[in-house]
């Protein structure tokens, strides 16, 4: 985890309403969301939002729905101005931007993908495929190649000639992730990307974004209020509720060590065999253990290694990364580690 | 003496009522009475009269009548008329122009150029050649019975009048579409032009302009057809889904690019819509414009009306009713084209 930080928000606040500025001084004395509303008539949208978010990595924002997510995605581009705070992307502040500065942010910086698509219904799958492009000011006729191989990429050759209506749902996100590919910026907002998609096509496309993700390194916001979906994507994962996070990290560091009821309450129905990796729950040795039943990878999750031991709890792995051990894993500490955890107060809640 | 005798006298305003009375000339009413000789005291509770303007008057003669009210309206816009006219006339002198000259090509190219003209317009809107079929069938039968030059003539009005709405309306409904206070202050006005019976726009344009000039009806006809295609032209933008709006920003395109790269397109069937009733209040109007020398199948209507000739008026009336088929579903075809285009 040593890459540059690509995105930073600082203190961000958002509130709805006619004189949000008044309503800001109450929430900063503590008053809730709750309380807000009902006494001022003004809805907090975020409050005192810190992330960091590093280039090349899924950063996954999750949370209930009306917890603020999409209010805040939308800051990053300023689709939303905030109340207060400060979003700087590359170092600088995007709130000083002025109409040109944003504009050109939005084409070359930023591309977004909805929920619900947003495609253009009178253009056919090509030209929205161009649209960024199309916006810079280049011709169909520039852009064909462009946003056929982009097309091509998620799997959506030979249809560029249709129009948006003929295609199934996932098909149209795919047009709407080619969009957002084809306009080669470094970073690509995704707003509850798949939730419209059934569970099938959903788990297609989250393997069609890690693949590209893969390859292309873009530094991704991801808003989903699934946690599965979350953990899957996620490399950095920040929990939204009421507009303000609860926890922030690394999945499996959250995974282990929620520090929230709300967050335990949310874990508590996963299957943690399948979601918690071999390095989560490994005891971190290059000591060779005593009686060796074989290597694992630190990436494998659990699940695989119980299907491995075919159920017996004596064994120990040797955990190795890289063809290096960097640990050992005891089926004991596995079968343990899959009982949910309570919430700690622990060490964990520090800020990134 | 009259009801309302008393509302002066304790206001002490008789003399001011005396002042008026001695050079008012008697109304008629009061003529008659008086040489009936009725007695005006006899009145039961019963017949008390709305204590109105011409009842004042009869208690107090230096009350001003009803028709000293509308007198004045009269005398007042004809006052302005004149400063009003020296803006309006250029203003509106292009209009004149356009209806003439396109009366005046219409009537004068061959009907062998016109006919498969207008046929050649049907199948590019609507491309369909059931309905060219159709429009063949009704315009042959009309020139049959030699209503083809009066049909024309109403087709030209029309076309004149509902291209200039559109392109008057389109660009008025966008501005309203942008901003909620022109919203506020335009729809009082098509409220009013929308609810005004017809006659009365004929009032004021008639002192305005001279009945000779073909620009009065063309304005009587646009002012009362206008109406719909600035609603739905204003309707279909904000109607536009908000999250293709948001995409559109989200992708950094200009105000420019958003409004004819995704506003416009996407309203266009509600502006096509809007269309389609702007040309149909068209056809109505100009129907009523004849009474303003409007030329075209209303001249035979009014004819009808006038001389009774009872067949002229209802063929004239069948050969409308054709003339509003045909623009209907032509119109309503292309319509059909572009809301299929765009299926969500
Ligand atoms: N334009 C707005 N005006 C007032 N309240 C808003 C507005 N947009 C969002 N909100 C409120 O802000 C909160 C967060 O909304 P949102 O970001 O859409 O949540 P999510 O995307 O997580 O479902 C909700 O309570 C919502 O009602
Ligand atoms: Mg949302």
């Amino acid at each position: 985890m040593d890459r540059d930080i690509k995105i930073s928000i600082r203190n961000l606040y958002k509130i709805f309403g006619p004189i949000p500025d008044v309503a800001l001084a109450y929430v900063r004395r503590g008053m809730g969301k709750a309380e807000l509303l009902e006494k001022h008539n003004h809805v907090l949208g975020l409050q005192d939002i810190n992330v960091d978010m590093r280039e090349g990595e899924i950063t996954v924002i999750m949370g209930l729905s009306g917890s603020g997510k999409s209010t805040l995605i939308r800051h990053l581009n300023r689709l939303i101005e905030p109340t207060a705070g400060e979003i700087e992307v590359d170092g600088k502040n995007v709130l000083n931007f002025d109409e040109d500065g944003l504009r050109k942010l939005r084409r070359e910086q930023m591309s977004m993908v909805f929920q619900k698509f947003a495609l253009l219904p009178h253009k056919t799958v090509l030209e929205n495929a161009g649209m960024a492009l199309l916006v810079r000011g280049h011709t169909v006729r520039d852009f064909e190649d462009e946003a056929k191989k982009w097309l091509a990429r998620v799997g959506l050759e030979g249809n560029e000639n249709q129009y948006p209506h003929q295609l199934s749902g996932g098909m149209q996100q795919r047009v709407g992730i080619a969009r957002a590919l084809a306009s080669n910026s470094p970073v690509m907002l995704m707003d509850e990307a798949f939730s419209a998609l059934d569970p099938l096509i959903r788990s297609d496309m989250q393997d069609l974004l890690l693949e590209l993700q893969e390859e292309l390194k873009k530094t991704v916001v991801f808003i989903t209020h699934d946690l599965d979906e979350a953990l899957k994507l996620a490399d950095h994962l920040v929990i939204l509720k009421d507009g303000h996070i609860v926890q922030q990290g690394e999945p499996q560091e959250i995974l282990m060590h929620p520090n929230d009821p709300y967050i335990t309450d949310f874990i508590s129905d996963i299957n943690r065999a399948r979601v918690l990796r071999v390095r989560s729950v490994m005891a971190k040795t290059t000591e060779p253990p005593a009686d060796c039943a074989g290597d694992i990878s630190d990436r494998d999750n659990l699940e695989s290694v119980i299907a491995r031991s075919e159920g017996d709890t004596d064994l120990v792995y040797r955990v190795v990364k890289k063809g290096n051990q960097v640990g050992i894993l005891e089926m004991k500490e596995l079968v343990k580690a899959l009982v949910p955890v309570d919430a700690s107060e622990g060490d964990n809640r520090s800020r990134y | 003496m009259a009801t309302y005798d008393f509302v002066f006298s304790s206001l002490g305003l008789e003399d001011w009522c005396s002042d008026g009375q001695s050079d008012a000339p008697m109304s008629m009413a009061a003529l008659l009475q008086k040489t009936k000789g009725t007695d005006a005291e006899a009145e039961s509770l019963w017949d008390l009269p709305f204590p109105s303007m011409d009842a004042l008057n009869e208690s107090c003669a230096a009350f001003p009548k009803s028709r000293e009210l509308t007198k004045g309206l009269e005398e007042g816009f004809l006052s302005i008329k004149d400063s009003l006219s020296v803006v309006l006339d250029p203003l509106t002198q292009p209009l004149s122009w356009f209806l003439d000259g396109t009366l005046y090509g219409m009537l004068n190219t061959p009907w062998w150029i016109v006919i498969p003209a207008l046929l050649a317009v049907v199948f590019v809107v609507t491309k369909s050649w059931k309905l060219v079929g159709f429009v063949a069938g009704s315009l042959v039968l009309l020139a049959f019975i030699d209503y083809y030059q009066y049909a024309m003539e109403t087709l030209s009005i029309i076309f004149v009048c509902a291209f200039l709405c559109v392109l008057l309306g389109v660009p008025i409904g966008i501005a309203m579409s942008r901003s909620d206070m022109m919203q506020r202050l335009t729809i009082p006005v098509l409220d009013m032009l929308q609810t005004l019976p017809p006659f009365v726009y004929l009032i004021p344009l008639i002192f305005l302009f001279s009945v000779t000039e073909s620009k009065l009806y063309g304005i009587a006809i646009i002012l009362y057809a206008i109406v719909p295609v600035i609603r739905l032209t204003n309707l279909g933008i904000r109607l536009v889904d908000k999250d293709v709006i948001e995409a559109a920003d989200a992708f950094g395109m200009t105000s420019q690019q958003k409004l004819f790269k995704v506003q416009i397109p996407l309203a266009l069937p509600n502006i096509m819509a809007g269309v389609n009733q702007t040309i149909m209040m068209s056809l109505a109007m100009v129907v009523i414009a004849s009474l303003v020398s409007a030329p075209g199948l209303g001249v035979l209507v009014l004819q009808g009306i006038r001389n009774l000739e009872l067949g002229v008026g209802l063929v004239a009336g069948l050969g409308i009713v054709i003339l509003a088929v045909i623009l209907d579903r032509v119109t309503k075809a292309s319509l059909a084209r572009i809301n299929a285009s765009q299926k969500q």
